[in-house]
């Protein structure tokens, strides 16, 4: 049994205390409060069938129910399809917008959507295809929904969907042992509980319950540590705490390292993003994961503590070998940083399909050019190998080679010493190590000004 | 009149507010019991042992049934009494149910069943084409051939004779709503079963068959489906099946939803396809002969496989005469999930072996693909001096709106009307004798000669084929590719008794309707489109027509809501249970006003009986008070059909639904990446019943259908497990996968067969328009070299990268 957690559900406030900690939100919208019009398409964060809106003091976010878990609630508030339409009934102008489009056809999909809609709706946010990534819909071929969430885009924010805000700063919430408050707090515990899950956005963890049905107890949750969730220009660079999400994330990276930004505009989906954390993605472990590749080839350094003992290392490091990281029983990632330097980085994610997929490969090139030659390249593949990985002999191949396509196509040579990639579900061996070499190509051709990317191209 | 306006959906509102119910949203009693099935772990073998002790014993377990606890095991099938509800001791697919867990909770069911202990003697399981060709594991006794002229003196007598091979990858439905029912058992045993089905009755006699009770006993009910292309038109039967069960032994409601992995390992998808081709040829492309080979895994059990085959071969001319042909069809038996319908039901893999063959023939002979077409379409209908088609031509709206760059947002063709042409642009007749399909049936109401005419025209196809080869020459890394294709799809069941409908309609004292039919709604708004037929008919507003779930109780003996006949055949029951009771209350009036019945009009909410306009619920009123019934059933079969399957021939379709779609499409050649830029189609819904939901329609249909060809890879391992079992593996379209420009328009002429309003079926169609995007990432795959790409299908990235390659040579 969970501690009570207390949250605003439709506007109301709700305190529930006789819940495991990892009941999901769906489950219990739909099973305890027979609020059914949030569904169930997947249960693994990746239709958007069960998307709510929850609302803190940042604001209003999209967030898949099926993989949040009733503490992620605590102090926020929770707004469901149910209470998207006025208090008297009223439609929203998704709501309606979607009706006068012809924007649903089954329906299942459609309460997701109008929760996306209107969390966007809400936030002024007009990139429609972004903002829906993570909705799938079967029916309809995405047009008409489209053009509902466009025609909506001209009506004011209703009055009901501006109250969440203030309400939860005037929520009472009582604390919960269960999720520390300070990473201080966190460090001691996780020190003498070294066999504890951590659980950050849980866009992974929510997985293990609700696809390998395992018991996670005994668990903490970091969402309540604020100190995890800074974001500073230090002397080192720029520092992020392992809690800051990839939404967070994402404008920061406009400025600094647009490619990289454009990788997390595709890393999963709004809701996903909405929790998903840097730390998570780091400390999980995923060959496939889509930060790291572009963390290590910008040279970031990871910060690691245990109870107060702290030390950093460069991400690469971190990854020893599949499933095994550089991380003591007890120890946590607590903060991320990546040096200041010139923008050389470009991002390749190679998926089935462009939005929201886990990349078959995801090639994070840096390629430093002065006076004609190469001077320094770190070039960094998630799905390479049983880690995130650095082409070192290709890296060795090109440094000090002048900067044309025939150093480019020699160096390509090489990767077959860095790489020996597996053949599955996603993509084959041969495909993935010929395309990591093609995106080394790419990098050159998109420097000197060729078109090289599809997603560029207009009608 | 209703009929004909872009009404939204009937339940638009109840679902954009979260009030529609689905199945497992309908609220149950406390002591409803939750199901799961345990699974098998291999794909071929025997059971040798299954302790289910710890299963027994989990947490809110209730009842586990194992297939030996059950004599007989109840079946499944909707063909072949092949499928055991349970294994019976032997596995016959890795996901295959070897026993069932009824607890308190859907979770505590999951993770019941997963606490089994199961041990296997396992055999070599036949898993791929070429392993079931081998072992001549395979449904029927041989394949089926079907034969039009002398195909081997055809290829003879051809200037050339070109051949190969394409692989078509299945396709999963997934329908956002997983499987799902609920058994409510009622007194003196009688149950009551919601469902997520495409076929009500299907699952009304299944449950019926397995509780050894006759039809009557059981009830079953479908509002709407979340969703079902196909994919609920059989699978479904074991849900209802195990609930039924479990309810009739424990006295208890029951529900069982699959959870979505589950639901991809357990249930069947479309069937995937090779097909070989030799085809003759002259030397402008004209097709002497054509002969195909076609071969499909159908899975392990036959469910509606042999009906799919058949499709497959019926759709192997699509749109275009073929002299001489010979389609051989073998459909073969693997240790894999059972295929199952898909929208389409075999039509689209059919279909894209002669598109195939098109663009084959195109490329070795250096000519336009569409050119190649065109010369090879049957001949138009010939439209009747001073007649044709009835609707005035309208002026398409302006609907080509360019995506701004780097906004993220599409627009397309308008605001859901139905931006129309004229059915008038077809040509005359080619002056010929009557033209046949390799099954011997007579084509008559071709129309796309003029459909392509004018698509070409309004997409400006030639002057982009230019401008895009000129692009091509540009680029050193990415390529762009422009392809026209056309779809003629033969609408009616290939089973002809299928084709039956029946329709129940009240009229109450105050003049509200009460409308039921044995079509289910799935999304693709047939309530809607059948509400406004029995608005039509009684000249009343469509809100005056209530839509009531489809329940076996009240229409019995219905076909499945399949192979796009929902509209045709239940509009046509409802407009005959409508004209009956219109006909009493005309009769009356007539009697009391001394009019003639025929006179009397039912328009704009009234009774018109002469220069009196009686409203409407004033003339039920007083036909009530005479005592005249006021409710009544109604029936149809479409007629002019006659087909044998097995000597292929006859006239299996009482019409030809047609459409036309063109594309656009820029692959990167380092990386085999690729997106559609524009699509432009033409479709033919006849004098549609509602433009704005056959809109609908056409968009999803396309998307779904470029899905199949592109992104939707499905893949087994060596093992015969099924590597892409849920949405992270497995990717339908997002969002962002439609086309940036994306032009829907209809062709506005009416169906010449008598079909309800003149209208034309539209459910599955359009999906064969995405062929279109698969044809120009060819064409754009062979602007990289000088050889025949051979692109195979689905063109993921990674095939379009292969044939990127073999292009170069």
């Amino acid at each position: 049994m969970t501690d009570e957690v207390s949250f605003l559900l439709n506007g109301a406030p709700v305190r529930v205390s006789d819940q495991p900690a990892t009941r999901t939100l769906l489950d219990w919208l739909r099973e305890d409060r027979g609020l059914t019009g949030t569904k169930e398409g997947c249960n693994e964060g990746d239709c958007g069938a069960c998307t709510v809106i929850v609302t803190d003091a940042d604001g209003s976010k999209a967030v898949n129910g099926c993989i949040q878990f009733l503490p992620h609630l605590h102090g926020k508030a929770v707004r469901t399809v149910e209470g998207i339409s006025g208090p008297g009934g009223e439609m929203h102008p998704v709501q309606a917008a979607m009706v006068d489009h012809h924007g649903s056809q089954c329906g299942f999909c459609t309460p997701g959507f109008i929760a996306s809609m209107a969390a966007a709706h809400t936030n002024g946010d007009t990139a429609f295809d972004d903002v829906l990534a993570g909705n799938l819909c079967r029916c309809t071929g995405y047009a008409p929904i489209i053009r509902a969430a466009e025609a909506a885009a001209a009506h004011p924010v209703p009055d009901w969907m501006q109250t969440d805000r203030d309400a939860v700063a005037a929520l009472q919430t009582a604390r919960m042992p269960i999720a520390p408050q300070t990473a201080d707090t966190l460090a001691a515990w996780y020190a003498d509980n070294p066999d504890a899950t951590l659980i950050a956005g849980a866009t992974d963890v929510g997985l293990w319950v609700t696809k390998a049905l395992r018991d996670l107890a005994p668990m903490a949750f970091l969402n309540q540590c604020a100190d995890l969730q800074g974001i500073e220009d230090t002397p080192g660079g720029l520092r992020l705490g392992a809690m800051v999400t990839f939404t967070d994330l994402l404008p920061v990276m406009a400025e600094r390292h647009p490619s990289f930004a454009e990788l997390l505009r595709r890393f999963a989906s709004v809701q996903v993003r909405n929790a998903a954390t840097i730390g998570g993605n780091i400390a999980n472990g995923s060959p496939i994961g889509d930060s790291p590749p572009a963390l290590i080839a910008l040279d970031a350094q990871l910060h690691l503590r245990k109870g107060d003992a702290r030390r950093t290392i460069p991400l690469e490091a971190f990854f020893l070998d599949y499933g095994k990281q550089d991380r003591a029983p007890g120890e946590f990632v607590e903060a991320i940083t990546i040096p200041d330097q010139p923008d050389r980085l470009r991002c390749y994610k190679l998926s089935k399909r462009f939005d929201q997929d886990i990349s078959a490969i995801c090639g994070c090139l840096s390629v430093t050019v002065e006076g004609g030659t190469v001077t320094a390249a770190r070039l960094a593949y998630g799905g390479m190998a049983g880690i995130p990985k650095r082409a070192t002999h290709v890296e060795a191949a090109l440094v000090g080679q002048p900067w044309t396509e025939a150093s480019v196509r020699a160096a390509m040579a090489a990767y077959s010493q860095d790489f020996t990639p597996l053949s599955d579900m996603r993509a084959s061996a041969a495909y993935r190590l010929e395309t990591a070499a093609n995106m080394l190509l790419r990098y050159f051709h998109e420097d000197q000004g060729v078109a090289a990317n599809v997603l560029e191209v207009n009608p | 009149m209703s009929v004909h306006k872009p009404l939204p959906h009937d339940a638009a509102r109840l679902h954009v507010t979260g009030q529609a119910r689905y199945v497992d949203d309908i609220p149950v009693p406390g002591n409803c019991l939750h199901l799961a099935f345990g699974l098998s772990e291999i794909a071929h073998g025997r059971i040798t042992s299954m302790d289910l002790s710890a299963v027994r014993t989990a947490p809110g377990v209730v009842t586990v049934i194992a297939g030996t606890d059950l004599d007989p095991v109840p079946d499944c099938s909707p063909s072949a009494h092949d499928e055991p509800l349970l294994s019976d001791g032997t596995v016959h697919y890795l996901g295959m149910p070897l026993f069932l867990v009824a607890a308190t909770s859907h979770l505590a069911a999951r993770k019941a069943a997963r606490l089994a202990q199961v041990t296997y003697e396992e055999w070599q399981p036949i898993l791929t084409i070429d392993d079931a060709l081998a072992a001549d594991s395979r449904f029927e006794d041989g394949p089926r051939i079907y034969e039009k002229g002398d195909v081997e003196a055809a290829l003879a007598r051809a200037d050339h004779v070109i051949d190969g091979r394409i692989e078509i990858g299945g396709q999963e439905h997934f329908y956002l709503e997983g499987q799902a029912a609920l058994a409510l058992p009622q007194e003196g045993g009688d149950m009551v079963v919601h469902v997520s089905s495409q076929h009500p009755t299907e699952i009304q006699h299944k449950v019926a068959d397995a509780l050894a009770r006759p039809m009557h006993a059981v009830r079953v009910e479908v509002r709407r489906m979340g969703g079902g292309f196909g994919g609920k038109e059989s699978q479904g039967n074991h849900l209802a099946i195990a609930c039924a069960l479990v309810a009739d032994r424990t006295g208890r409601p029951a529900k069982m939803r699959y959870d979505r992995d589950d639901d991809m390992m357990i249930t069947g998808k479309r069937h995937d396809f090779r097909i070989d081709y030799r085809a003759g040829v002259d030397a402008d492309g004209r097709l002497t002969g054509v002969d195909f080979v076609q071969m499909t895994r159908c899975g392990w059990a036959m469910d509606l496989s042999l009906p799919v085959a058949d499709r497959a071969m019926l759709h192997a001319d699509n749109a275009y005469h073929l002299p001489a042909a010979r389609i051989t069809s073998h459909r073969l038996r693997t240790h894999t999930q059972s295929a199952t319908a898909f929208r389409g039901f075999g039509g689209p893999q059919g279909l894209l072996g002669i598109e195939r063959v098109m663009d084959h023939v195109a490329h070795t002979l250096g000519l336009d693909p569409l050119a190649v077409r065109r010369a090879n379409y049957y001949a138009d209908a010939k439209v009747e001096k001073g007649g044709g088609p009835s609707a005035p031509p309208h002026t398409p709206e302006s609907i080509t709106t360019k995506k701004t760059a780097g906004a993220g947002h599409r627009i397309s063709s308008g605001t859901g009307t139905a931006t129309r042409f004229a059915g008038a642009h077809s040509p005359e007749a080619v002056e010929a004798g009557p033209q046949t399909t390799p099954y011997h049936m007579e084509v008559r109401d071709f129309i796309l000669n003029g459909m392509t005419e004018a698509l070409a025209e309004r997409c400006h196809y030639a002057a982009r084929r230019a401008a895009i080869a000129e692009w091509n020459g540009r680029q050193p890394v990415l390529k762009r590719g422009i392809a026209m294709t056309p779809v003629k799809f033969g609408i009616s069941f290939t089973l002809t008794h299928l084709n039956q409908a029946g329709a129940l309609v009240h009229v109450y004292q105050d003049g509200s309707i009460h409308m039921n039919h044995g079509g289910t709604e799935m999304g693709q708004g047939l309530f809607q489109k059948v509400a406004q037929v029995a608005a039509s008919r009684f000249g009343v507003a469509p809100e005056m027509v209530r839509i009531t779930a489809t329940d076996t109780g009240k229409v019995p003996n219905t076909s499945a809501t399949a192979a796009s006949s929902g509209s045709d055949l239940n509009g046509m029951a409802v407009k005959a249970a409508c004209d009956t009771i219109r006909d009493r209350i005309a009769a009356l009036l007539a009697e009391e006003h001394q009019a003639d019945p025929a006179e009397i009009r039912f328009a704009e909410g009234h009774v018109h009986v002469g220069a009196e306009a009686i409203p409407f619920a004033k003339a039920v009123a007083r036909a009530y008070q005479a005592r005249i019934s006021l409710s009544a059933t109604g029936f149809y079969k479409t007629p002019d059909i006659e087909w044998d399957r097995i000597a292929g021939r006859g006239r299996p379709f009482f019409y030809f639904a047609q459409g036309a779609a063109c594309s656009e499409v820029v692959i990167d050649t380092l990386t085999g990446e690729n997106r559609i830029l524009r699509t432009d189609i033409l479709h033919d819904c006849g004098a549609s019943l509602n433009p704005a939901l056959d809109i609908g329609q056409i968009e999803g249909g396309f998307v779904q259908g470029a899905g199949w060809l592109t992104t939707e890879e499905l893949v087994w391992d060596d093992r015969g497990r099924l590597r892409t079992h849920a949405p992270s593996t497995y990717k339908i379209p997002a969002c962002s996968d439609r086309p940036d420009v994306f032009n829907v328009a209809l062709w506005d002429a009416p169906n010449p067969a008598d079909t309800i309003y003149r209208s034309k079926a539209v459910g599955e169609p359009p999906l064969m328009l995405g062929v279109s995007v698969f044809s120009a990432l060819a064409e754009a795959v062979a602007a990289c070299g000088p050889h025949y790409p051979d692109l195979q299908a689905p063109a993921t990235a990674e095939a379009v990268l292969a044939a990127v390659k073999r292009a170069r040579g």
